[in-house]
């Protein structure tokens, strides 16, 4: 098997970052506690400040109390936790959140986004007046589709005039944007988009915010979440609770988009969007064989979402931009991280131009 | 770190205190984490990111994985649904059986439990209840174990599911499955049996105990923590209501991205639970507890021992010393790690209602405590442990 990193590009880094170093650490010694947290033994009190610490490095990172940071599952979970345990009989979601916003409860109402993935907040205020019924609102911090960043500012003044709740997924954002003073009442946080291991997330809750449990039990998380604590996971989580500075990936991906020429469309490019995420669009030429050339290329990215990649179809994100099906279907994510050398993307637009080239020859 | 050595305890092992809380958790075998690491690292991709190598290693990974799990209880690799742990497999067995039914117009709304099943399915039973389903919890007999006659009387045309636990947390003791499965299953009733403490333990079968729904769990069989699996039969097909929905990860029964180390290391710690069975681990965990009661019943006088004592766990123990309560001799002993029952109670003062589910009278409940052996417990853990219970049992009595 030839994959070793010497040999491989990685630019899938919204589908899943590596596991950080100190992310390793943690883990690794959580893995050495053999006891349960809830346990008063000895074993089971080491447990349990592992667990204590990692939530206060969670709470900072996201500028949430202590006190209200559960840990789920991951973000899919999490996402179901605010929404369906919020109980409140009205639920809006922007059209291009992650597919475990849009079904975490039946019936959730759409609000449309426009041309460049950013939620119409008229619609969103008109929806909120036209019914008096308490709501929850859910609108992602940034798209991992396209990384578009949303205006959570507005959308939580708009929610407050109406008494509605606000829930925010930002799990492609966290470590990326600040998250502090959002102003959401509920943020879905998931580990390893942050260079922490799979299988864990939070759900911050806001002071004063009940939530009926999705998974009832043993009253661990304060009743919010029953289940014995993912130990290690919470550990490598805590590990990499921080916010980075990716001013250098940003201008990696700056220089990406320059030289692609005239060909591409950028999806999203005139909303304000993450540093490391690019949505990029061949038109006419399929994602899927797109992501094929770019495979055999030793350069790895996707051709939309990792959960929904296996499926064929253009992404609902970028249909809901109101984009036609040449640029829908058409469009690979390339997204970057903390180790991105100017390397992986020289080998990204090396082997992007020459893919594209052979096309151009195809069909001239 | 491939150079662990095979098969050495953890380095927890033969510390202080001596971890004999086995059922509250297990700690990893160092095979273990020998076989999760590469996917911490090397092959860190998203298993369902399909379109590149990284994405691909990691998804065969966790294939083979399922395959191990499904093979310990006589399973299709298919019929195995990753969960974030035995309490969200319950949960979904429970409550996605229930709302499958509702959903779809089967006539059949009334659910039949234990009295002592673990909270998570308790919990889940009586959310249903809220719903509007009916929920009969049986008592069971002073052994702990189910009277089969009572769960026959208790099933009626609206009866859809049977939860009971496979072998029990608390007191260990071990429930007829093949029994409850084959009435189950003449009367076309839906059973889900909580294998938490079972799977790896003792041999499990589904299909000559006719379970369509069995929770598994990762930590309880020196995997580690976060994983576990809901077993979904296939044929005939049971069918589910997803809690989470999303991605459509595990065939829709489950959406979210499968945490790759953490299936990995289920998966081995399934692999080498079957190969210990198959080399009598299961014989040599009974000696030591055959030693400890021994010893503890020659030591102290006014010892009882909760749960039936021939259906039981090879590894548990729960016992009562008159006249000491469990707090104030766990507090008497801290050089071994014990506890009064559930962990996830632990920290409350309550007596468990499961001693109370046997009938026992609250000063012999709320004077028992578990003891847990385990794969890495030795017998000279287990001298050193009847020595510190003696010392602390006399100690306390003195007092008074």
């Amino acid at each position: 098997m030839t994959n070793s990193r010497e040999t491989l590009s990685y630019l899938d880094w919204n589908a899943t970052a590596p596991l950080r170093p100190e992310a390793a650490a943690a883990i690794a010694a959580a893995l050495a506690v053999g006891g349960n947290p809830s346990s008063v033994h000895r074993q089971g009190r080491a447990a349990r400040r592992i667990v204590e610490d990692a939530r206060e490095r969670v709470a900072a990172l996201v500028g949430m109390p202590e006190a209200g940071i559960v840990f789920t599952s991951g973000g899919t979970e999490a996402n179901h936790l605010a929404l369906a345990g919020a109980g409140r009989p009205r639920v809006l979601v922007s059209a291009v959140e992650h597919p475990s916003v849009l079904h975490a409860v039946p019936g959730a109402e759409v609000v449309p986004v426009d041309r460049d993935g950013i939620v119409d907040l008229d619609r969103l205020d008109a929806a909120l007046a036209a019914d008096p019924r308490p709501a929850v609102v859910s609108v992602m911090l940034a798209n991992n589709e396209t990384g578009v960043i949303e205006p959570i500012a507005e959308v939580v003044a708009i929610a407050r005039r109406h008494g509605a709740l606000v829930h925010c997924d930002a799990v492609q954002a966290a470590g990326k944007l600040p998250l502090a003073g959002l102003g959401a009442d509920l943020v879905t946080l998931s580990a390893h988009k942050l260079g922490g291991p799979m299988g864990v997330g939070a759900l911050a809750i806001a002071d004063g915010i009940e939530l009926a449990p999705l998974l009832r039990g043993g009253g661990q998380e304060r009743g919010r979440r029953a289940g014995s604590e993912n130990l290690a996971g919470i550990a490598g989580f805590g590990a990499v609770a921080e916010h980075g500075d990716w001013s250098a990936v940003g201008a990696l991906r700056d220089r990406l988009e320059a030289e692609l020429g005239d060909a591409a469309v950028v999806v999203g490019a005139a909303a304000p969007r993450l540093p490391n995420t690019s949505a990029i669009a061949l038109p006419g030429i399929a994602a899927e064989t797109q992501v094929i050339a770019l495979d055999l290329a030793g350069v790895m990215v996707s051709a939309g979402a990792a959960c929904s990649s296996g499926k064929v179809g253009p992404s609902h994100v970028l249909q809901a931009m109101g984009l036609p099906p040449e640029i829908a279907g058409c469009t690979i994510r390339v997204s970057l991280g903390w180790s991105t050398s100017e390397a992986d993307i020289a080998r990204f637009l090396d082997a992007w131009t020459a893919f594209r080239k052979r096309v151009e020859a195809r069909a001239a | 770190m491939s150079a662990v050595p095979i098969a050495t305890a953890p380095k927890r092992a033969n510390a202080l205190p001596i971890y004999l809380d086995n059922q509250a958790s297990t700690p990893l075998d160092p095979r273990v984490l020998e076989a999760m690491l590469p996917y911490f690292t090397e092959h860190f991709g998203n298993p369902h990111s399909e379109s590149h190598v990284y994405g691909r290693n990691a998804l065969a990974a966790i294939e083979a994985a399922r395959s191990d799990i499904a093979r310990l209880i006589g399973a299709d690799a298919r019929e195995i649904v990753f969960t974030s742990g035995a309490t969200e497999a319950n949960n979904l067995a429970i409550k996605g059986a229930a709302q499958f039914a509702r959903a779809h117009g089967v006539a059949r709304d009334h659910i039949v439990t234990l009295a002592t099943e673990h909270k998570c399915v308790l919990e889940s039973c009586a959310a249903l209840e809220r719903e509007g389903f009916r929920v009969t919890y049986l008592p069971v007999k002073s052994s702990g174990l189910l009277a089969l006659d009572r769960l026959a009387a208790a099933l009626d045309e609206r009866t859809l599911l049977v939860s009971v636990m496979a072998a029990h947390n608390e007191i260990g003791v071990i429930q007829p499955l093949a029994e409850i499965g084959a009435l189950c299953r003449e009367r076309g009733v839906l059973f889900h049996s909580d294998a938490a403490q079972a799977f790896g333990k003792i041999p499990l079968d589904v299909e000559a105990m006719k379970i369509d729904l069995m929770s598994l769990s990762g930590h309880k069989i020196y995997g580690p923590k976060g994983i576990g699996a809901l077993y979904v039969r296939r044929r005939p097909r049971v069918r589910l209501l997803p809690l989470i929905d999303g991605g459509g990860q595990e065939r829709g029964l489950r959406s979210g991205t499968l945490p790759t180390p953490l299936c990995v290391g289920f998966g081995r710690a399934a692999a080498l639970a079957g190969e210990a069975l198959a080399g009598g681990e299961a014989a040599r965990i009974l000696a030591l507890r055959q030693r400890l009661e021994a010893a503890l019943v020659r030591r102290i006088s006014g010892v009882t021992v909760n749960g039936d004592r021939g259906q039981r766990l090879p590894g548990n123990l729960n016992v009562s010393f008159a006249g000491v309560t469990a707090p104030e001799l766990i507090e008497a002993a801290p050089s071994i790690a014990i506890s009064t029952g559930s962990a996830c109670t632990s920290a409350t003062v309550e007596p468990s209602y499961v001693l109370r589910a046997l009938g026992l009278p609250d000063a012999v409940a709320n004077a028992s405590i578990r003891i847990g052996i385990g794969r890495f417990t030795t017998a000279g853990e287990i001298d050193f442990a009847v020595d510190a219970l003696a010392g602390a049992v006399a100690g306390l009595r003195a007092k008074d």
